[in-house]
């Protein structure tokens, strides 16, 4: 016991020397959750529209004041005639025009039926399609306002409501992605690199003639990683509640635990990746490449799974990220409980065993 | 003389490589054996085998009176190593380099004081206790490794190639310390490609092609092959060596 507290001590004092990998480690999960929490959102705000109103009275008024009232949209122009849109789509001063014909108001009056005309920068498909939309749902909006007031006919109108995250904002995807991300990277990393410097060093040697047990290396190297990571574990929760406004919803001891489990599994993985490595690049090339890659792409974070070819949806499954990001969505930000859980929980506890038997039966054969 | 490693017939193979071809030697206590043999005769195999890093094929052996088949733990207690590549910690203190060592080998906190001030004394470090081991000249973290390695009072040393990119005044001093050591009874098992450091040997064995091509003191072989120095005596026997390298 007291040589394995000799051996945990030492391995700290490596991680509190190296103040640059200290200071990424944390750095880390921060500089993370500010790009995807803020900068990496794809909602669109204040986009940059003009109108033009040859009609100006009173529902032209009303909606536009709407339109104004709205954080999507920033009125750049309000030109007199429609010729003078181009120019101003051309030099990108747009995003969007919107065009209210004569006499708007009293054919939605007297009609019952008024037409306006959008017109939307296409070359970001993506981009247009949102902020017409956006538009398109104010415009029902003073619809359905009307309808009311004019006592007509009842009509029906769809009423969209998005559950957990009503107004689409990046952030709720996001934080559970960065979670899987830092997490799964800074184990692995840290991990890997840990045990090949010994090895490198020819420290490895001397600690193999020692009477020192070799399942108490991995025990003393996996320690502070474990640590430090649930210290970034914190760290993200904290940051993602106090700026992004989102809270553990669920038990939080529920999503340690399961945070916990896929430390564990990440780790195992570190560990496998430096008995098979040589030298520290190796390691390092080998977790950033062979763990960064998948876990951005096959955890379903930034591309959604179902939409993938059969054989990378297949894959995923043995990402273990993908798994943990169910569980930490569900958790915090559905709130549900263990049970609607405990089948990924299982599949991260299997894969965590296994992995770790594996590393540990391969640390073993190197002595022989 | 008590003999504290014995061998018998001790091989080692890799598929149908033979590394090491039936060892038999013993070495005394107290003795400072060579192990000379150019790259690839098979020191290292042959070492590793005697430090319970790699199991034998076949033959028999015991290090300080235990089998190398099935106390492999107890022979782990009653030896030190130091090998070749540089094995301290360069982002650690001094002391905190033998506290660790001394740590590993379970001796407690009291013991690792005192050891720590004898040993920084008889290095002429105790200035240095608290200096970062990657601030020390080379020299001096090869004298600190060794007494590293033999900070738990091993009976059995084994260093493998220890002098390598040391300067000639360090070698003679580092040399000084092998002899206290032995002095204190300290069997010391050394492989070195440095003849002048075999002439330093009680008694010294050549490997060649992974046999013991000749065994005896530096003096003895020196007359039996007609030879002036080691260093021609190693070249009459390491000259029609069939394997180069590794």
């Amino acid at each position: 016991m007291r040589q394995l507290l000799t051996f945990i001590r030492k391995e700290f004092l490596h991680v509190f020397r190296d103040r640059k990998t200290l200071l990424m480690l944390f750095g880390l999960p921060i500089a993370q959750i500010v790009l995807f929490g803020f900068a990496l959102s794809n909602e669109i705000k204040d986009s940059r529209i003009a109108l033009v109103d040859y009609s100006k009275d009173a529902v032209t008024t009303r909606l536009i004041g709407k339109i104004e009232a709205s954080h999507y949209f920033d009125i750049q122009h309000s030109l007199a005639s429609a010729g003078q849109l181009n120019t101003a789509f051309r030099r990108g001063d747009i995003k969007m025009a919107i065009i209210f014909p004569a006499n708007f108001g009293d054919d939605l009056i007297h009609t019952g039926k008024a037409t306006l005309q959008v017109i939307a920068d296409g070359s970001d498909p993506n981009q247009a399609t949102t902020i017409t939309n956006y538009l398109g749902s104010i415009v029902a909006d003073y619809n359905a306002e009307l309808a009311q007031d004019a006592h007509q006919p009842l009509q029906i109108s769809p009423e969209v409501q998005m559950l957990y995250n009503p107004e689409l904002r990046g952030a709720p995807n996001f934080v559970p992605g960065v979670m899987a991300l830092v997490l799964m990277l800074v184990c692995t990393m840290m991990t890997s690199v840990a045990i090949v410097r010994e090895k490198e060093l020819g420290t490895m040697e001397i600690l193999l003639v020692s009477p020192f047990k070799p399942i108490y290396i991995i025990i003393s190297k996996l320690t502070p990683n474990l640590l430090i990571s649930v210290v970034n574990l914190i760290i993200i929760l904290v940051l993602s509640d106090i700026f992004l406004g989102l809270p553990v919803k669920g038990s939080i001891a529920l999503l340690v635990f399961c945070s916990i489990l896929f430390i564990l599994t990440s780790l195992s993985i570190g560990l496998l990746l430096s008995i098979n490595a040589k030298t520290q690049q190796a390691a390092m090339m080998g977790s950033l490449m062979g763990m960064m890659l998948p876990t951005m792409l096959l955890t379903g974070f930034l591309f959604p799974i179902e939409n993938m070819p059969v054989v990378l949806q297949v894959l995923s499954n043995l990402v273990p990220s993908r798994w943990y990001f169910i569980i930490v969505k569900r958790v915090m930000l559905k709130g549900l409980g263990f049970t609607a859980v405990w089948k990924e929980t299982l599949i991260l506890a299997g894969m965590c065993l296994f992995l770790f038997a594996i590393s540990l039966r391969n640390f073993k054969i190197r002595l022989q | 003389m008590d003999t504290v490693i014995t061998t018998d017939k001790l091989t080692k193979k890799f598929g149908a490589f033979v590394a090491a071809s039936e060892l038999t030697f013993e070495v005394g206590k107290g003795e400072i054996f060579g192990f000379l043999g150019a790259n690839g005769a098979g020191k290292t195999t042959a070492m590793r085998m005697l430090c319970g890093l790699l199991a034998p094929t076949s033959g028999k052996a015991t290090i300080a009176g235990f089998d190398i088949y099935t106390q492999t733990e107890r022979i782990k207690r009653s030896i030190g190593y130091m090998s070749q590549k540089f094995s301290l910690y360069d982002d650690l203190t001094v002391s905190e380099n033998i506290r660790f060592y001394g740590g590993i080998y379970g001796m407690t906190r009291p013991a690792i004081r005192t050891k720590t001030a004898t040993l920084l004394e008889e290095l002429g470090l105790q200035s240095e206790a608290n200096t970062l081991v990657r601030e020390l000249p080379l020299g001096w973290k090869q004298k600190l490794s060794f007494s590293v390695s033999i900070v738990h009072d091993p009976g059995i040393v084994f260093l493998d190639e220890p002098t390598g990119g040391v300067d000639p005044v360090t070698r003679r001093q580092f040399w000084d310390l092998i002899y206290a050591a032995a002095d204190r009874g300290v069997t010391v098992f050394v492989t070195t490609h440095y003849m002048d450091e075999a002439e330093y040997c009680n008694r010294v064995s050549i490997m060649v092609d992974g046999v013991i091509a000749a065994l005896d003191s530096p003096a003895n072989l020196r007359e039996h092959y007609g030879r002036a120095s080691m260093e021609d005596v190693f070249y009459e026997l390491a000259r029609n060596a069939k394997r180069k390298g590794d």
